[in-house]
């Protein structure tokens, strides 16, 4: 698996004089097979930093890597081999007149992979769905059903990097222990490097080594798991987020 | 015992064309107390908020009683309904961005309030507003008086909103998921504040919500829902002694910061749990 490296990002919406700079200059490593967070308020920046090294948004500045090899030389073909992304709202991000056959299918047919089939069983299995959901559409799922099938769509070309947006915000607490759960041990199994934002600090602690906190486009401290109760952060917003989330889970 | 400000018995809700009813035989009664109502989505806890209220046109509500103080909600006419609805029992809904008129200023529709219910001049009920911001603790309330929903921040617009639901001094208030749309940071603030004006005004609280944490802090009493029924009623500091498996596993589902990253323990759903409970208060 590969690592991600992140070096003076730089992103601005608009043009001109009305130009927002919502990130002035990140920069950040994620070794192979971490699992890093992204935590921060709304508006923060997170997810658009997501959106950068997916390249869903091409107008940045600066440099990110995977594998030593940044991601704006690769084709598309190339790029979606190295990095995947699943999407906070299972509700939205699935096409809701296609079915997770297709869904499933489409990637591999355009990668021109074979076996498609197999890939196809092996993805539901993977997620820990049965083979015979590939018929259903999107409306004939739970939540949690549906957010496992988008990852499964993630896993069928076999990524290195997956790119989690609040995959368990729009989920029950239930369900996203389910997803939590199959997450851990899919990065167990095929040593995935996750980037993952949430907003929820008892998530990333269950599943990240370490996590940047962001404010306002920039990265104010990378935190180790251990600094959210052994109380190492230094930078003041860091310390009233980690303050606040523990105040909220210990009972006043 | 003080007299309660709701008595709900046997409540069952209904849509229209649904194979099933939504809400099954609940029952409680709420005094002057704090009331968490928890479950999953699709558990029946909204529905239950907005059939107090009468706001579910599309819904046959039955109940063996509905009594809010001296009105029988059953058999309100709309024109009562009117007269209850943002004056004796109001609701804070939980996106303040959609919840919000986007083209009136914050604080004209916080004045709106007040002008609807009570006889008063319009700068008497601006003084009101204004008051009332205060008390919500924004500290420039003329500044946000005029600013308009977009321009306000979310744990700003919600406290508008409270300020907009506590004005006409209620009896009894639904909060539902007052808070998930807001930042950590924010989100204490903004219940602590509606938590000591619900609390000194002496007003009821029906905490609708989907998280535990919350409902552990700020409620007195907990009614766990599941599949439309109540599957059981605690005292929200008693939570962790929780009886019932699906009160038990959705606290263990829970991820805690410091926790041993074990794989969660995930819900084994029985088909009992949907059936009716021998024993629950």
């Amino acid at each position: 698996m590969k690592p991600v490296k992140v070096e003076n990002l730089s992103m601005s919406f608009g043009v001109g004089e009305a130009a927002v700079k919502v990130l002035p200059d990140v920069s950040f490593d994620v070794a192979a097979g971490e699992c890093f967070g992204l935590v921060g308020e709304s508006g923060s920046g997170k997810s658009t930093i997501l959106l950068c090294v997916a390249m869903l948004l091409s107008t940045w500045g600066g440099r990110i890597s995977i594998g030593g090899q940044p991601v704006r030389d690769m084709s598309v073909m190339e790029r979606c081999r190295n990095l995947q992304m699943v999407f906070q709202d299972p509700y939205g991000s699935l096409h809701p007149r296609q079915s997770v056959r297709t869904a499933l299918s489409e990637p591999i047919r355009i990668h021109k992979l074979g076996d498609m089939d197999d890939r196809m069983a092996q993805a539901m299995t993977d997620v820990g769905l049965p083979v015979s959901f590939l018929d259903r559409f999107p409306h004939q799922l739970s939540g949690g059903q549906r957010q496992r099938v988008a990852i499964a769509r993630a896993l069928i070309l076999e990524p290195h990097v997956l790119l989690l947006d609040e995959p368990t915000s729009a989920l029950d607490v239930s369900v996203q222990a389910e997803i939590l759960n199959l997450l851990q041990r899919l990065r167990e199994e095929k040593g995935f490097t996750y980037l993952m934002v949430s907003h929820d600090l008892a998530v990333v602690d269950h599943m990240c080594d370490r996590f940047a906190v962001m404010q306002h486009g920039v990265v104010t401290e990378v935190l180790g798991r251990d600094a959210i109760l052994g109380g190492t952060a230094t930078h003041p917003y860091a310390r009233q987020l980690i303050e606040a989330s523990l105040a909220y889970e210990n009972a006043m | 015992m003080e007299t309660p400000i709701l008595e709900v018995e046997d409540l069952s809700i209904h849509y229209r064309g649904a194979p099933q009813p939504a809400v099954r035989n609940v029952s409680f009664t709420l005094g002057r107390e704090r009331l968490g109502i928890v479950g999953e989505s699709g558990s029946g806890k909204s529905t239950v908020g907005r059939a107090l209220l009468k706001l579910l046109p599309t819904a046959d509500i039955t109940a063996k009683r509905l009594q809010f103080g001296e009105t029988d909600l059953l058999n309100a006419t709309e024109k009562q309904m009117l007269d209850i609805r943002g004056n004796r029992m109001s609701m804070i809904l939980q996106d303040p961005k959609f919840s919000l008129n986007p083209i009136r200023r914050c604080g004209e529709q916080i004045a709106e309030a007040y002008l609807t219910h009570f006889r008063c001049s319009k700068r008497e009920a601006k003084e009101r507003a204004l008051a009332m911001l205060e008390a919500v603790q924004i500290r420039d309330p003329h500044l946000v008086y005029n600013r308009y929903p977009h321009e306000v921040s979310g744990g700003m617009g919600q406290r508008i909103m409270i300020a907009m639901m506590l004005l006409a001094e209620p009896r009894l208030v639904i909060a539902d998921e007052p808070t998930s749309a807001l930042d950590v940071t924010v989100r204490l603030e903004v219940l602590k504040i509606l938590d000591d004006l619900v609390r000194e005004k002496g007003i009821g609280l029906i905490m609708i919500s989907h998280d535990l944490n919350l409902v552990r802090n700020f409620c007195d009493r907990v009614l766990i829902m599941y599949a439309g029924r109540v599957v059981e009623t605690l005292n929200a500091a008693e939570l962790d002694r929780a009886q019932h498996p699906y009160t038990r596993g959705l606290l263990a589902a829970q991820p805690r910061i410091g926790g041993n990253r074990q794989p969660l323990p995930v819900l084994d759903r029985r088909p009992e749990w949907s059936q009716p409970m021998e024993g629950t208060a």
